[in-house]
């Protein structure tokens, strides 16, 4: 019973950050909500009992995504919303 | 206002194509026929016992060589977009005290935990790829601590290239070693004792490969976003 509440509160956490990335007007503060995401989603693989998968999701949409965004972010030198 | 609506028929519409999925779905309280041979063979003739290990780099191997193939793409196409142009890059702030010493500690110990994922890829969670990633972000770390940091391209290109030489030609090896239908066959090293270290055949082996080969290309990756493509 406890596992399906913490379930679920990573799961409504990773909507807000999801709804939270879209909305936000800063690109960077999207970034770090979309790695919010993906942490979120490492956890719940952790927790169904598949820490393979949960390993790839941490280190590459967690770790490598953002920051790979964060130097593009760098590069492109914009910031506000199109 | 069409814009709006049109965004919320998308939305109804992929709840309507996605609900089928969730209403019928039921808990499986045993394993089908594939996963039920997936995991008598990793135990009985692989001597793999973590059997994501056994499928990923045995029975769907030539699905890991695509994936390889399609990162060593991807590092190309990136090295190419954003190769040097010979300007000097522009100041850089150097990292904070903190950061220079928490990476002079920690730096080794990431690169020392990538290696064991992926040398013990076969024995527990975890492989050739997410261990490559792990070293790729010790090298992240240090190039963030110290502005100066410079790894040797020569060095990083070999150890990919060779790495990636080295997994074809373990295949092949299986290939004329254990007959025709056998390219990528781990068996013809000695299964060895399970739970060692040294077992399973050439799945350690290939693994640590695959390691080398994806920590390699995504330290270059970084490398190139760091310092390349600038004066575009």
């Amino acid at each position: 019973m406890t596992e399906i509440l913490i379930l679920v509160l990573l799961i409504l956490i990773s909507i807000i950050a999801a709804i939270y990335a879209v909305l936000t007007k800063k690109t960077i503060n999207a970034v770090i909500a979309s790695g919010v995401i993906s942490l979120m989603a490492s956890i719940i693989f952790l927790l169904v009992a598949a820490p393979d998968v949960a390993m790839t999701e941490a280190t590459i949409g967690a770790g490598l995504t953002t920051v790979v965004f964060l130097y593009a972010l760098k590069h492109v030198k914009g910031g506000e919303d199109d | 206002m069409i814009k709006y609506l049109l965004i919320a028929i998308a939305i109804v519409g992929m709840g309507w194509m996605l609900y089928p999925l969730v209403a019928d779905f039921q808990t499986a309280t045993e394993l089908n026929a594939l996963a039920t041979e997936y995991v008598n063979g990793s135990m009985n003739d692989l001597n793999v016992p973590n059997v994501v290990t056994a499928v990923v780099v045995t029975y769907r191997g030539l699905d890991t060589l695509g994936e390889v193939t399609v990162l060593f793409l991807a590092t190309a196409g990136i090295g190419f977009l954003l190769r040097r142009k010979g300007h000097p890059t522009g100041k850089r702030r150097p990292g904070s005290e903190i950061l220079k010493i928490g990476s002079a500690f920690l730096a080794p110990l990431i690169v020392l935990l990538g290696v064991y994922i992926f040398t013990h890829g076969h024995l527990t969670p975890g492989g050739g790829f997410q261990g490559g990633v792990v070293i790729a972000s010790g090298m992240l770390l240090l190039t963030m601590a110290h502005i100066d940091f410079k790894f040797s391209h020569t060095l990083i290109h070999w150890a990919e290239s060779l790495s990636g030489f080295t997994y074809v030609l373990i295949g092949l090896l299986g290939l004329l070693l254990l007959g025709v239908n056998s390219f990528l066959d781990p068996r013809f090293l000695a299964g060895g004792k399970w739970l060692s270290l040294f077992s399973a055949g050439a799945v350690p082996v290939i693994y640590s490969f695959i390691g080398l080969k994806v920590g390699s290309e995504l330290s270059s990756v970084i490398d190139s976003l760091q310092d390349g493509g600038n004066e575009v």
